[in-house]
């Protein structure tokens, strides 16, 4: 058989429960895999192997006693701003480099209730703030296809765990994109879920109203095992939407006759690169191959996305970051001369240049006098955004399109720039501002780089993205493919 | 609208965010560059549109008023830079 690093999490999951490969046997594949490759990658920030191989161990033990889940002892990692209790939790951060999570995130929590072995803790740009894992104060994650080039981000370190096959399933978190940039740069699937969805209890904030964890993983059946036990209903956080989870490995098989693809015209205008644009039409031309027809859409407000993001994500931050002050955790500056000099020290040394690029500006655009202007005119955007999505989705089931507007591109191409890092995000933006669910899967390579396209459906349709995604992953091999020579 | 060096310190303060002389220059430049970006929104009519603060429009739910939480402030104070008798230690406020 193939190494055991070369299986996605589904199939793992069959081979554990065959009795075929113990949990320890399979941890300590990753393990070791992690070991030699992370030097040339830094996709972990922390590796904990000694918790891990004692939880495999442990699951070993209940899978021979007889009262294991189905996933016990399978590996996950988990992105460095879900807080494990006991473990370091940076988010990326100098202001976390000392943080001992004291507790953990919900998903953490679900993650260990089914039995899963967390392997570490991913790389991302700090806070969350980014779209090529540049901004980590633990240097950047090298996209494993080309290690000249960035992972995107800001779940870099999760995609390219994936991608390098160092963990099967990589928790991950999406507010303009984050999972699923990262998904289509690397050549794996990820899916940011409808906004309430999946609690965000112990998921340090970015944006609040923008914020979603979800998953990457080599498929979207892989996918449709971790959304079950992530998602769900958790009274400490007010946003969380109280819905019955489905089982999406149930629905993964449906046939896509009579399914109704939309395709945003503005997602297809001359912007998008010829390259790009056939890659999609091959993606496009297996989804009618399987019996689903298109219909043009028009999602007019897409363009002002970017624009009004960049007042509200940066409006929230400021307030949600408000919280690092050097006095009850997190970096603290040496020898204040006084509270205030405490607060703006402590703050300045902490944060990256990102971070305070975005706390300056959604703390201006929240002062007196600027309100209007920008946070009232960034949230009426809001609303014609999530209109356009709702109008186009009522005469079709799912939106079409690029992820991203080209492949990954090279480190320190963008850094110079930061508005022209704010453009990667062009396509996925606009998703979270309207609350919906939003996947990116493999579609063909460019150049020996990966792309993906993006699937969007109307709020708690996860089941229809994630079945539309198998079926084409059941006819294509692009989701087999793998970075070579590593 | 563009910020002026000023504005940044102005800001900064605000925000309780230090920076030094060179950080507010380079930051200065980036910080109008997303403006520019920013103010692209102004050319779309909003007029009588209302503002959504929140994707879904939920409603905040109250939970029952019970306590739901146990004491740990021993964990919780581990990770706090100075602390002295279960307190956190920060420079005199009030002399």
């Amino acid at each position: 058989m193939s190494q055991i690093t070369d299986l996605s999490f589904s199939e793992l999951k069959k081979s554990i429960n065959d009795r075929v490969l113990s949990s320890v046997e399979i941890t300590s594949a990753f393990l070791d895999r992690i070991e030699s490759l992370n030097p040339r990658l830094n996709a972990f920030i922390t590796i904990t192997r000694d918790v891990a191989m004692q939880s495999a161990k442990d699951a070993d033990t209940a899978i021979n006693k007889g009262t294991a889940t189905p996933y016990t002892g399978l590996p996950i990692a988990h992105k460095d701003l879900f807080c494990v209790d006991g473990t370091l939790t940076t988010c990326g951060s100098k202001i976390l480099s000392n943080f001992i999570a004291p507790y953990d995130a919900h998903v953490v929590g679900q993650c260990k209730n089914v039995g899963l072995v967390s392997l570490g803790k991913l790389n991302m740009d700090e806070f969350a703030m980014g779209s090529s894992n540049e901004n980590s104060y633990y240097g950047p994650v090298y996209n494993p296809w080309d290690t000249t080039r960035v992972p995107g981000g800001s779940s870099g370190g999760s995609a390219a765990a994936v991608a390098a096959q160092l963990t099967p399933l990589a928790t991950a978190t999406d507010t303009g994109g984050s999972i699923r940039q990262p998904a289509a740069f690397t050549g794996t699937s990820g899916l940011k879920p409808t906004y309430g969805r999946v609690s965000r209890f112990g998921m340090i904030a970015y944006a609040s109203s923008l914020d979603q964890g979800g998953l990457i993983a080599h498929t979207a059946e892989d996918i449709a095992h971790g959304l079950g036990f992530i998602a769900g209903h958790d009274p400490r956080d007010s946003t969380s939407a109280d819905q019955v989870v489905p089982d999406y490995t149930q629905t993964l098989n449906e046939p896509l006759k009579g399914k109704v693809i939309g395709i945003p015209k503005q997602f297809f205008d001359d912007r998008l690169d010829s390259a790009m644009h056939q890659a999609m039409d091959d993606v496009l031309d297996v989804l009618k191959s399987l019996g689903a027809t298109t219909t043009e859409v028009s999602l007019d407000h897409v363009a002002e996305a970017i624009p009004a993001y960049y007042v509200i994500a940066p409006a929230e931050a400021s307030s949600n970051l408000s919280r690092f002050d050097g006095v009850r955790f997190g970096h603290r500056a040496d020898k204040p001369t006084d509270l205030i000099d405490l607060y703006e020290r402590s703050r300045g040394e902490g944060f990256g240049n990102e971070v305070k690029r975005r706390i300056l500006i959604g703390t201006y655009a929240l002062s007196e006098g600027y309100y209007d202007a920008y946070y009232k005119k960034a949230q009426q955007i809001r609303r014609l955004i999530r209109d356009d999505f709702n109008r186009a989705l009522g005469s079709c089931d799912l939106l079409f399109g690029p992820t991203t507007p080209s492949t990954a591109f090279v480190l320190g191409e963008k850094t110079a720039d930061p508005v022209a890092m704010y453009l990667e995000d062009i396509y996925t933006v606009a998703t979270n501002m309207a609350g919906l669910p939003g996947g990116s899967f493999q579609a063909p390579l460019i150049d020996g780089l990966p792309t993906g396209y993006q699937l969007t459906g109307r709020a708690f349709s996860e089941s229809m993205i994630l079945n539309a995604a198998h079926q084409v992953q059941m006819v294509t091999d692009w989701h087999k493919l793998r970075p070579e020579g590593l | 609208m563009s910020l002026t060096s000023d504005e940044v310190k102005r800001v900064a303060k605000l925000a309780r965010l230090g920076l030094t002389e060179a950080e507010t220059t380079e930051i200065l430049t980036h910080l109008n560059s997303i403006i520019g970006l920013v103010d692209q929104m102004q050319q779309i009519d909003t007029d009588g549109v209302a503002p959504l603060a929140h994707p879904l429009e939920l409603r905040q739910t109250l939970r029952t008023d019970a306590v739901a939480e146990t004491n740990q402030r021993d964990k919780f104070q581990a990770n706090a830079p100075h602390v002295d008798a279960g307190l956190y230690l920060v420079p005199r406020v009030v002399e």
